[in-house]
């Protein structure tokens, strides 16, 4: 029998029976432990063998450095940092708001026609074939080198996941719940209303974890490969000077940023489609 | 009076030319204002059909669909529908999928945002009278099968349509649900004395609930024999056990046994 708070205060008062254990951790904590305490003990672990190996056997920080070393560039030089984590959240965010804006209304727009959907996903392939790093000596020809750069990539990057999951989601809608509306005399926009489109949300919000990250990879490459600002453009000068422990700084935020943004986005989709979880 | 329902002369093909399949075949009726009508008849029949060209959801092949004096050419308001199948929308708690109707069919539809109260109250009482009054701010999955299918039917009841359709709504409940349901639905009819027409496979749901009963024949459907039901109401399950009932019961399962071209039973 497991104790909870609740049986354990109650315990207090009715002594134990023998063959209960006398002391078990709550549930709470015991949870609590899974998912915080050794997933964040694991970390810790890995950064000591990292900081031990890098000592013992000598490694140059160039090729990589400890983590104490970067560690303490990303405190120190945190003010220029941050700055520049602000330009690539900002290009990130502006470039997956505009990519799931379009993805949206084409993937809207192809869900509920079927000469539509027919008409335009060969282009969308075709379009999607091209990888987006090849796209960008074109936009750099358009705008210039520059943080716009990275909002262009980024929405590239996010709109094709969500057109494709919006437009199937939106298609596959069940015919006998438009059976029931529509015996009702439903139009066919109120059927995209009221059924189609809830219909789509898990799936569309599903789609908004691949177009953050899309967003995100987009950003950076752009930043990386075009870029005057942002942490993509602080990992080159990072490698031309051969400084180590600055790149690996990057990468820590980066990957700060990276789990962030994704959770965000699952925060949102638990919040706006808790009905299609059925447990919790 | 007039008839609410009146078939003259009904066929319905799906698919075209000699490859469509014939689904009715020359099918003439009339169902009064209040009547409770069952349709009865081996699996195939054309059952269904009938229900989607009363509804207007599919149009005659040949011959008039008339309901309420008018030609039926498109799905019409009066009606309301109830599947084997719930329908209910997953996204929305059991008050908000019963109050569907009214924001699709006019003149509810304009009406709802000013008299909203109103409607929650007529949906409440609904959902009252079928015993779900707690379970309004659930979720279709958190609802029994059977208790799926009585907010079905009060949703299909929300816009008070003088024309009920049930496409065998009890087809996919367990036994003891199923006859707790009837009485629900034959006390919902007492009440409010709307129309219906019930198509199901169970002879007992069909001789507890209707007024009269059509026996249709295998595909292409025909109606083979209409039954008048006499049995005063309310009635109970007791009375299912009568011997006039059981009587009723075995007539009408020889007819099925011609329908279908087997042998009478013993």
């Amino acid at each position: 029998m497991t104790l909870s708070l609740g049986k354990a205060r109650s315990a207090m008062a009715v002594p134990p029976a023998d063959d209960e254990p006398r002391f078990r951790l709550p549930k709470i904590s015991r949870r609590v432990l899974a998912n915080v305490f050794l997933p964040i003990s694991f970390v810790l672990f890995l950064l000591l063998v990292w900081q031990i190996s890098t000592q013992a056997f000598h490694i140059p920080p160039y090729i990589l450095p400890s983590p104490s070393a970067f560690l303490s560039v990303l405190v120190q030089r945190s003010d220029v940092l941050l700055m520049m984590a602000k330009q690539t959240a900002e290009a990130t965010l502006m470039g997956f708001a505009v990519g799931v804006t379009v993805g949206l209304a084409i993937g809207g727009l192809m869900g509920s026609s079927r000469v539509m959907y027919d008409m335009i996903y060969p282009s969308l392939i075709g379009v999607h074939a091209v990888p987006s790093v090849a796209l960008i000596p074109v936009f750099i020809v358009w705008v210039g080198i520059g943080p716009q750069i990275a909002v262009i990539t980024g929405a590239i990057a996010s709109f094709f996941p969500v057109t494709v999951i919006v437009a199937s989601a939106i298609a596959a809608s069940s015919p006998e719940l438009d059976d029931v509306l529509r015996s009702l005399g439903a139009r066919k926009i109120d059927v995209l209303l009221k059924v189609s489109i809830p219909q789509a949300l898990p799936q569309f919000f599903g789609s908004i974890k691949l177009a953050i990250s899309g967003a995100f990879i987009g950003t950076i490459v752009a930043e990386i490969v075009a870029g005057s600002v942002g942490i993509g453009h602080v990992m080159v000068i990072a490698t031309n000077n051969m400084d180590g422990p600055l790149a690996y700084a990057g990468l820590t935020i980066l990957a700060t940023m990276g789990v962030t943004l994704y959770l965000i986005a699952v925060l949102i989709e638990k919040r706006m489609t808790g009905w299609a979880y059925r447990r919790n | 009076m007039p008839p609410l329902v009146d078939l003259d002369r009904v066929t319905l093909t799906y698919g075209e030319g000699r490859r469509g399949t014939p689904a009715l075949s020359d099918t003439t009726l009339r169902i009064a204002e209040g009547e409770f009508v069952a349709f009865v008849g081996p699996s195939g029949c054309g059952k269904s059909s009938l229900l989607k060209l009363v509804s207007g959801l599919v149009p005659a092949t040949t011959g008039n669909v008339i309901v309420a004096q008018r030609e039926v050419t498109e799905p019409i308001k009066i009606v309301g529908m109830a599947f084997q199948n719930p329908n209910l929308l997953p996204w929305r708690n059991t008050l908000s999928n019963v109050l569907l109707p009214v924001e699709i069919v006019q003149p509810h539809r304009s009406r709802l945002r000013q008299d909203r109260d109103a409607y929650v109250t007529r949906a409440r009482s609904l959902l009252k009278t079928v015993g779900l009054a707690d379970f309004e701010d659930k979720l279709p999955w958190q609802l029994s099968g059977g208790m799926q299918q009585r907010a079905s039917l009060c949703r299909a009841l929300m816009h008070e349509p003088s024309l009920l359709l049930l496409d065998e709504p009890f087809g996919a409940l367990d036994a003891f649900t199923r006859e707790e349901l009837w009485s629900v639905l034959q006390t919902l009819w007492m009440e409010r004395r709307f129309t219906v027409v019930l198509v199901t496979h169970d002879l007992r749901e069909a001789l507890y609930l209707s007024d009269t009963i059509y026996v249709m024949s295998a595909r292409p459907g025909r109606i083979l024999v209409r039954h008048e039901v006499t049995f005063p109401r309310p009635r109970t399950l007791a009375s299912t056990y009568e011997p006039a009932f059981v009587d009723a019961l075995s007539e009408l399962r020889g007819h099925i046994s011609e329908a279908r071209g087997g042998a009478a039973p013993v």
